[in-house]
Formats: C-alpha cells, structure tokens, sequence
C-alpha cells in the first residue's frame, strides 16, 4: 500500500518564479490497484511521482510505502521498490552497454564483485522473449542500437524485473509511433498482471486513461480534483471526463491531443 | 637509419609507451568509462613516482608498487569527493587536487625537486638480476612492462564485467538508470577514480625507477599526453567494441604515441614539442568528428551565399 498524506511541494519558493507544484495532495492506493491519472500541462502529475521516487525533499506531508515512512529516505534506496518509465526511451537504459548487462544491473542479484552467469542469461533470455520483440537474440548488443519502442519496453522489463511495490509510468508511450505506443501498452497490461503489480500510469490518452486500471485520478493546479473507480468509472466516457474537468476546474482542458485521446506525436 | 638503430627505437618506444599505457588505462576507466576528465592525472602520477622512490630508497623495491598504487587511490578518493560529496564541479576537482598535490610531493621528499635513485636496488634492477644468466637478461625492463601492463588489462577486462564494473560504465553512460537500480552514483564515482588513480601513480612509480630518478616536474603534461595516446587507441576499436579489444587498443594506442614521437625526435624536432603534439593531437581527436558535422552545413551556407549573388546580378 501507497500513502501520500498531506503533500506539498512549492518550487522557487519567495520568488517571482514560485510555483505550487503540489498543495496538500492525499491519496491511498491499495495493493494491486492500477491508477490512470490525467490532467493538463503543468497539473503537477511529473512532480506527484518525483515526490514517491524520493527526487527531492516535501515541504510538508508524509509518504509510507509498504507500511515504512519513506519521506526521508533517498531517492537511490526507494528506488530498490519503485519501478518508473519516462517518457523519453532513452532515459531507462545505459546505451553503451549491451541488453544483457543492463538486465544486470536491473536484476541487482549478487554481491559487488559478482559476474553474469550462464544462468542469469538463461533468465534474461526468457524474460526478454515475452517482449516478442527478438531481443533476446541480440543480448550482447549495445542498447544504444535499439529503436525507441525496443528501448521501452527494455525498460520496462527492467523497471519490473524484481517485482516493485509500485510502478510509476509516465508518459511512457507518448513519445513512440501509435503502433509501438500499442504494442508496448499491451505489455505493460501484461505484465502489470501477470506480476500483480501496483501501478500508476500518467497518460494524455483519455481512452486509455478509461480502458486500462481500476481507478482514474484527474489532476489540476498541484491538486487531485477528481477521483473515480467501480461502477461510476465503468460507465464514464472521454465526453464525461472533459465536462468534469471544465466543471471542475472552471476552464476547458485546454489540449486538442487529450481530448481526442490521441496518443501519439503530433 | 640503420636497421639496429631502428630497432633500438622501438624498443624505446615499446618500454616508455608500456609505462604510459598503465596511466592511458587508468583514463580508459575514469574518461572512456565514467566519463569524468580528471585531471588530477598529472599530480597522481608525480605522486606515485615520489613514494615509489622513497620506498625503493628506504630499501624496499618490491613494496614500491603497492605504496604509489595506495597513494594514487588516496588521492583519486580525494578528488571523488570533492565532486560528488562536496559540490566542487568536476574540473575544478582535479585541477585544485592537481596543485595541491605539488606541495604534497615536495613534503614527501623533503623539499627536494630530484631524487636519485642511480645506486639502488629497483624493481628493474631486481628482476635483471633474477633473470642473470637467461636469455631473457638483456630485455629484463620490457619484460617487467609487459607483465605489468597484460596484468593491468586482465584485471580491467574483468573488473568491467563484474557488477562493480557495470555500475561503474553505466553510471558514465546513464547516472539516471543507475539510481534508479539502487545504486548510489557518488559510490561508483569514488571507486572508479579510487581505482584508477591506483594505476596512474603505479605508472608514476614505474617511470621513476625506469629512468632511476625522480623529478617533481615528471608528471607535467602527462594528462594530455595519456588523453593523445587513449584517443589514437580508440581509432583502432570503437566505442561499440568489445572492451578486451578496446583496452589492448589503447596500450597500442600509448605504444604508438611514443614510436611516433621517437621518430620524430630522430627527425630533429626537438624534444620540447612533446607537449605541443599530444596537445594538438587531442584537439584533432576530439574537435575532428564536430568540424566534419559543420562542413555540410558550411557548403550549404556558401552555396546559398553564392545563389544570393548570381540573383542579384
Ligand atoms: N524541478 C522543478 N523546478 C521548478 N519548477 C518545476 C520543477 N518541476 C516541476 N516544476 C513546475 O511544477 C509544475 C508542475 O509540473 P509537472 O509536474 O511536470 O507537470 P505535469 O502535470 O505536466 O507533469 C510546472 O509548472 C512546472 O514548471
Ligand atoms: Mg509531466
């Protein structure tokens, strides 16, 4: 289980350039759960997951993962229990090392001095052939030589393979062609499942921010002001979630990508 | 030039780029690796020669190697942590740690600029006489280059692999990917320069004995003349290859660097420009693949230049 309680955030704080990222955000997300969350530019959503990932200090509030007080704890030991996708590919994966030594350091088996083992590779072999994507013959190629949507879904294993309490994913299709966006969506659902993984997903794509999960969080102005699940989610449509949000927030979602459920580069 | 000169001149150049190469290898780690310049190179390796000399002096060649390989890691510990613990960028680290060192070494031998070590025993000196009497006495000081340098590119090719060693490249390739597999990257910095500067005062050390004497000067420029030798070696094995492939390319690399700079010597370029060539050889390195991007760019802006003139005409 996932607490946030009472969270703040302001950036450039007493300056003309201040900013209140996240205004005292609650949230608690229950084991197995998976929360599409949606919201314009700027709504702060980036940010809500910098605060789980420990990349910078709240100005107020507490964050409990798993029952332990992570609020103080940095980045590097939370990320032991955090996997989390950006939406560039390029960030999740060391391009000058080959598939098969960055599933090493993602696997984090063994002691400091330890080498990949014929066994280790048995294991990657396997896990990198549920991709369908071929990797698993080209272990010992540079990473640099994928295509983004390869890249991605590395990431993903990677960001997976030892099960995390939660998965953070943000964007992370945005920046690929629709196809591979597709693709790689249908492997996150896969493997969300097949590992019971806790997950929040930061999506423009309102079609998907409905088709995938049990529960839709909106977001706007470093504020949750919209939360759904069960029934009432069942039978929202994308015409529903914009007119919450102009009811909500008092404007119109000011993005022709969301509102189409467009998900790919314009 | 006569056949036997020749000869002699690759020999020179075998035995000098050997020593080099130990430094080009501990730049291999922490340039071509963790991608840090450090710059402390120059400092760390006039480090390792004066507590290798001291240490020979006192009487013990032997332990001579692992004193200055102690030393180096002292001091790239130092460096690590003025960059990643204490916010000084990482330039200035290896610069400040740079100078510093020069009142380090003069501490260290007491205030003297040279030490003479003409009349003692030294690792060379010690294996030649190991080796009376083989066939192998007459090459006795390559061959001490050569083991050392083959035991230092084992180890690398093996440290690189080990999980220790994938922290350590990734964190130059992707720190983000790094924290994100928990591991800390002011951990793997302070390793990769600890280690690395082990093997630049090792160097240091081996040059001292070499030439049997030690001069506070002997390290001055040495960090542009390791950068020269790693950036030819890389022409051989590219970034992509294999890393036994890439560390044997770079003690080639240093290899080479000297029987160039040898045959120029012959050719009466005096030995004052050293420093001038590995300089402008970096430059060339490093500035070589950017100017080659910019030159469509310049016949575009020629060309438009010149459309612009045929028009108004
Ligand atoms: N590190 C930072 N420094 C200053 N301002 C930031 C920083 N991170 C985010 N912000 C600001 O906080 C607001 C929320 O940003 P973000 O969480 O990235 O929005 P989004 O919902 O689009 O992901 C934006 O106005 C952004 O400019
Ligand atoms: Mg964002």
């Amino acid at each position: 289980m996932l607490e946030l309680k009472n969270i703040c955030k302001t950036f450039h704080a007493g300056t003309p350039d201040e900013k209140r990222a996240l205004i005292d955000v609650t949230l608690t997300v229950e084991d197995g759960d998976f929360i599409s969350i949606i919201g314009a530019n700027g709504a702060g959503k980036s940010t809500l997951f910098n605060a789980i990932c420990g990349s910078f200090m709240l100005d107020a509030g507490m964050i409990r993962l798993d029952g332990q007080n992570v609020t103080m704890i940095p980045e590097h030991q939370r990320a032991r229990q955090i996997g989390r996708l950006f939406q560039d590919p390029m960030r999740g994966s060391a391009p000058d090392m080959s598939i098969e030594e960055n599933l090493a350091l993602a696997a984090g088996k063994g002691g400091w001095l330890s080498r990949v083992s014929a066994a280790d590779r048995k294991a990657f072999r396997e896990r990198l052939s549920l991709l369908g994507m071929g990797l698993e013959d080209r272990m010992r190629q540079p990473v640099g030589l994928l295509s983004g949507g390869q890249r991605q879904a590395l990431t993903l294993l990677m960001a997976t393979y030892q099960v995390p309490k939660v998965l953070l994913l943000d964007e992370h299709t945005a920046a690929l062609d629709p196809g591979t966006a597709e693709k790689v969506l249908e492997l996150t659902r896969s493997i969300v499942e097949d590992n019971h993984i806790t997950c929040l997903m930061i999506t423009h794509n309102m079609q998907s921010a409905l088709d995938l999960g049990n529960r839709t969080l909106m977001m706007d102005r470093g504020k949750i002001i919209y939360d759904v699940t069960g029934e009432e989610r069942g039978r929202l449509t994308i015409g529903d979630l914009t007119d919450k949000f102009r009811q909500l927030s008092g404007r119109a979602l000011d993005n022709d990508r969301m509102l189409l459920g467009i998900d790919n580069k314009e | 030039m006569t056949l036997d000169k020749f000869l002699a001149l690759g020999q020179t150049a075998m035995e000098l780029g050997l020593v080099n190469a130990l430094t080009v290898l501990s730049l291999f780690l922490s340039y071509s690796m963790l991608n840090v310049c450090d710059l402390s190179t120059d400092g760390c390796f006039t480090l390792g020669a004066a507590v290798g000399a001291l240490v020979a002096i006192a009487g013990y060649p032997w332990l001579s190697l692992p004193a200055a390989m102690l030393a180096g890691m002292i001091s790239g510990f130092v460096t690590a942590t003025l960059q990643t613990r204490m916010g000084v960028q990482s330039l200035l680290a290896g610069i400040v740690v740079n100078t510093g060192l020069y009142s380090v070494n003069m501490a260290l031998t007491g205030n003297k600029a040279n030490l003479n070590m003409n009349k003692i025993p030294t690792i060379f000196t010690m294996v030649k006489n190991l080796l009376k009497d083989t066939p192998l006495a007459g090459q006795s000081a390559l061959l001490v280059m050569l083991v050392t340098v083959a035991l230092v590119v084992l180890f690398m090719c093996w440290f690189l692999k080990t999980k220790l060693g994938l922290a350590i490249r990734a964190t130059g390739s992707n720190a983000d990917m790094v924290r994100s597999s928990s591991i800390n990257p002011t951990f793997t910095t302070t390793v990769g320069l600890c280690v690395s500067n082990a093997f630049t005062g090792l160097s240091g050390c081996l040059m001292a004995q070499q030439a049997k004497s030690f001069d506070i000067n002997m390290g001055s420029g040495m960090v542009t003349v390791a950068l020269a030798s790693l950036l030819i070696g890389g022409v051989f094995f590219a970034k992509h290859r294999p890393i036994p492939l890439r560390a044997a390319g770079v003690v080639l690399g240093a290899i080479l660097f000297r029987l160039v700079y040898g045959l120029a010597l012959r050719l009466n370029m005096p030995a004052f420009m050293l420093k001038l060539v590995s300089s402008v050889i970096v430059v060339i390195a490093i500035s070589g693949p950017y100017l080659r991007r910019q030159v469509p760019l310049m016949i575009r802006r020629w060309q438009a230049a010149r459309e612009g003139r045929n028009a108004d005409a």
